[in-house]
C-alpha cells in the first residue's frame, strides 16, 4: 500500500479513522502491542523505516474506522513520546492530537529492577511518572526508577 | 494510625513519627505486659534476620501477645512453591498483624494490598526497613532531647545503604544539616541531594572522616562492603579510611553520640565501645520500645 508521490514515501489515505505518525521505527511493534492492534479486525496499514528529519527512521500506522480515547492512546507516549495523531473523517483531517505521558502507568511497562517483586510473582505493574520529558517511572512496589532507555513493554 | 500498614518510612507523616516516639517513651518508662493479651502477631521471615525478628518477637511478648511464624523460607511452605499471594491470604486468617521480611523489593507493599490485616515491613531487600528508621529517630531524640536543627554525619556506604537513605528522608523534616562522608564510589545518590536542595537544607560531602567532626551531634556509621566496589584496589585503598577510632572522638561535642544499625564488621573500632559517646547497643534496645509503639498504634490499642 506504499505509493511514491512527490519523491516521498507515503501510506495511502483512509476514509475514516486514525493515523498515528512520528513513531520511532524501532518502537513500532511496541506501539502495536500497547494498543493491542493485533486484536483489531479493522483494516490497518503500516509503514516503517520511512525517512524522518526528527526521528531518523519513523513509522506510521493508519487505522480505518478506529478511534481511541485519550487515556488509551496516551499509553504509547512511553515509547513514542513525539507521536502525532490525525483523526480522519471523510478523507480529511478533522483533528490533530499529540500524546501525553499519563501520571500513572498501570500494567504496560516492566520494572527494570530484577529484584522487584513484580518480576518474580504474577503482579500487574504500577508506576507513578516522576518525569515526563525524559520519561522516568517510579515503581509503586520496589520504589526504584525505570528510565526511558530501559522501558520494556510487558 | 489504626490498621495503617507501615511499608515505607514515607507512609507516615512527621506528626505520626512523633506520636510513635512518644508512645515508645511511654513503653520504656512503664511496661504494659497485658496490652496485647488476646492478639496474635505473625512474623513471616522469608529470609533470616535473627536480630530484627527477635526484636519484634520480644516487643510482642513483653506486651503479652503471642507470636506465630517462621524464621526463614526453607522451613515454610514457600519452599514447596507456594506463591506469596497464597501465603499472605492464608496467614491473614490466623493473626491480627503481619510482620514480614523478604529478599525481594516491593514485597511488603504487595502483601499490604492483598489483605485487610495491617502489615509491618521488616525489610524488603535493599528497599525499606522503616522500623529501623523510627528506632534511629528515637535514639536521636533520646540522646539529643530534640530532633530539630541537628548536625548529622553519615559515614560509609551512602550509595547503597538503605538505612541512611530512609534516615535522611525522615530527618529532613527536622531542619537537619547533613555531612556525607564516603569514598567517591559510594557517595550519596543525586536524587537525595536534589531532595535536600528542594527543601533548602544544607549538606556537605567529604572523604575525610574527621574533618569538621567537632560540629557533629550524631555520627551515623555504616558498613563499607567489599562487594560494593567495582575496583578491588579502590576498596583496599579506602577500607581503613572509614573506621572510627576512639581517639578521633577527642574534641567532639559532649552531647555527640555514635549510632550504627548493627551488625558492625570493623567500621567501629572496639576501643570506641567503652566511650560514653558510643550508643549503638542502647540503640538496638530502643528497637523493642519503638516496635511496641508501632504495633500498639497500628492495632488501635494506643
Ligand atoms: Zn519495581
Amino acid at each position: 500500500m506504499l505509493h511514491k508521490k512527490d519523491n516521498k514515501l507515503e501510506v495511502s489515505a483512509i476514509e475514516n479513522g486514525t493515523v498515528i505518525d512520528h513513531i520511532p521505527a524501532k518502537a513500532l511493534f511496541k506501539v502495536i502491542s500497547i494498543l493491542s492492534l493485533d486484536k483489531i479486525d479493522k483494516q490497518i496499514t503500516f509503514g516503517t523505516n520511512l525517512d524522518s528529519k526528527k526521528l531518523g527512521k519513523k513509522a506510521i500506522i493508519k487505522l480505518s474506522d478506529t478511534f481511541f480515547i485519550d487515556k488509551e492512546i496516551n499509553k504509547i507516549a512511553l515509547v513514542a513520546p513525539q507521536a502525532k495523531l490525525n483523526i480522519i473523517r471523510n478523507y480529511s483531517v478533522v483533528e490533530k492530537k499529540v500524546v501525553e505521558v499519563p501520571d500513572e502507568i498501570i500494567g504496560i511497562a516492566k520494572c527494570m529492577n530484577p529484584k522487584c517483586i513484580t518480576n518474580n510473582e504474577r503482579i500487574t505493574t504500577r508506576f507513578s511518572v516522576v518525569s515526563k520529558r525524559e520519561v522516568r517511572l517510579k515503581c509503586h512496589y520496589c520504589e526504584k526508577i525505570t528510565d526511558q532507555e530501559h522501558i520494556e513493554i510487558v | 494510625m489504626k490498621n495503617k500498614s507501615l511499608v515505607s518510612i514515607t507512609d507516615y507523616t512527621k506528626d505520626e513519627y512523633l506520636r510513635i516516639l512518644s508512645l515508645a517513651d511511654e513503653f520504656e518508662k512503664k511496661p504494659d505486659p497485658s496490652l496485647l493479651r488476646d492478639k496474635v502477631v505473625a512474623t513471616l521471615f522469608f529470609e533470616p534476620s535473627t536480630r530484627t525478628r527477635l526484636s519484634f518477637e520480644s516487643a510482642v511478648l513483653k506486651l503479652g501477645g503471642r507470636v506465630i511464624g517462621f524464621s526463614d523460607s526453607s522451613s515454610s511452605s514457600v519452599t514447596k512453591g507456594e506463591t506469596l499471594y497464597d501465603t499472605i491470604k492464608i496467614v491473614s486468617n490466623y493473626c491480627d498483624l503481619i510482620v514480614m521480611r523478604h529478599p525481594l523489593e516491593g514485597t511488603a507493599r504487595f502483601a499490604s494490598e492483598l489483605t485487610n490485616i495491617p502489615v509491618i515491613n521488616a525489610g524488603d531487600g535493599a528497599n525499606q526497613h522503616p522500623t529501623q528508621t523510627l528506632l534511629d529517630l528515637y535514639s536521636i531524640l533520646k540522646t539529643q532531647g530534640t530532633l530539630d536543627n541537628l548536625t548529622i554525619f553519615m559515614v560509609g556506604d551512602l550509595k547503597y545503604g538503605r538505612t541512611v537513605h530512609s534516615l535522611l528522608m525522615a530527618m529532613s523534616q527536622f531542619k537537619t544539616t547533613f555531612h556525607f562522608v564516603s569514598p567517591d564510589e559510594l557517595k550519596m545518590p543525586d536524587e537525595y541531594k536534589y531532595y535536600l536542595n528542594c527543601l533548602g537544607l544544607k549538606y556537605t560531602e567529604q572523604k575525610d572522616l574527621t574533618a569538621n567532626i567537632a560540629g557533629a551531634d550524631i555520627i551515623y556509621m555504616t558498613r563499607v562492603q567489599k562487594e560494593r566496589f567495582s575496583d578491588p584496589i579502590e576498596y583496599e585503598r579506602t577500607k581503613n579510611a572509614y573506621i572510627l577510632k576512639n581517639k578521633m572522638l577527642e574534641g567532639t561535642k559532649e552531647n555527640m553520640r555514635v549510632l550504627h544499625p548493627l551488625p558492625r564488621v570493623n567500621e567501629i573500632d572496639l576501643d570506641v565501645d567503652a566511650n560514653p559517646k558510643a550508643y549503638y547497643f542502647t540503640q538496638a534496645l530502643n528497637g523493642v520500645f519503638v516496635r511496641q509503639a508501632i504495633i500498639a498504634s497500628i492495632l488501635g490499642l494506643k
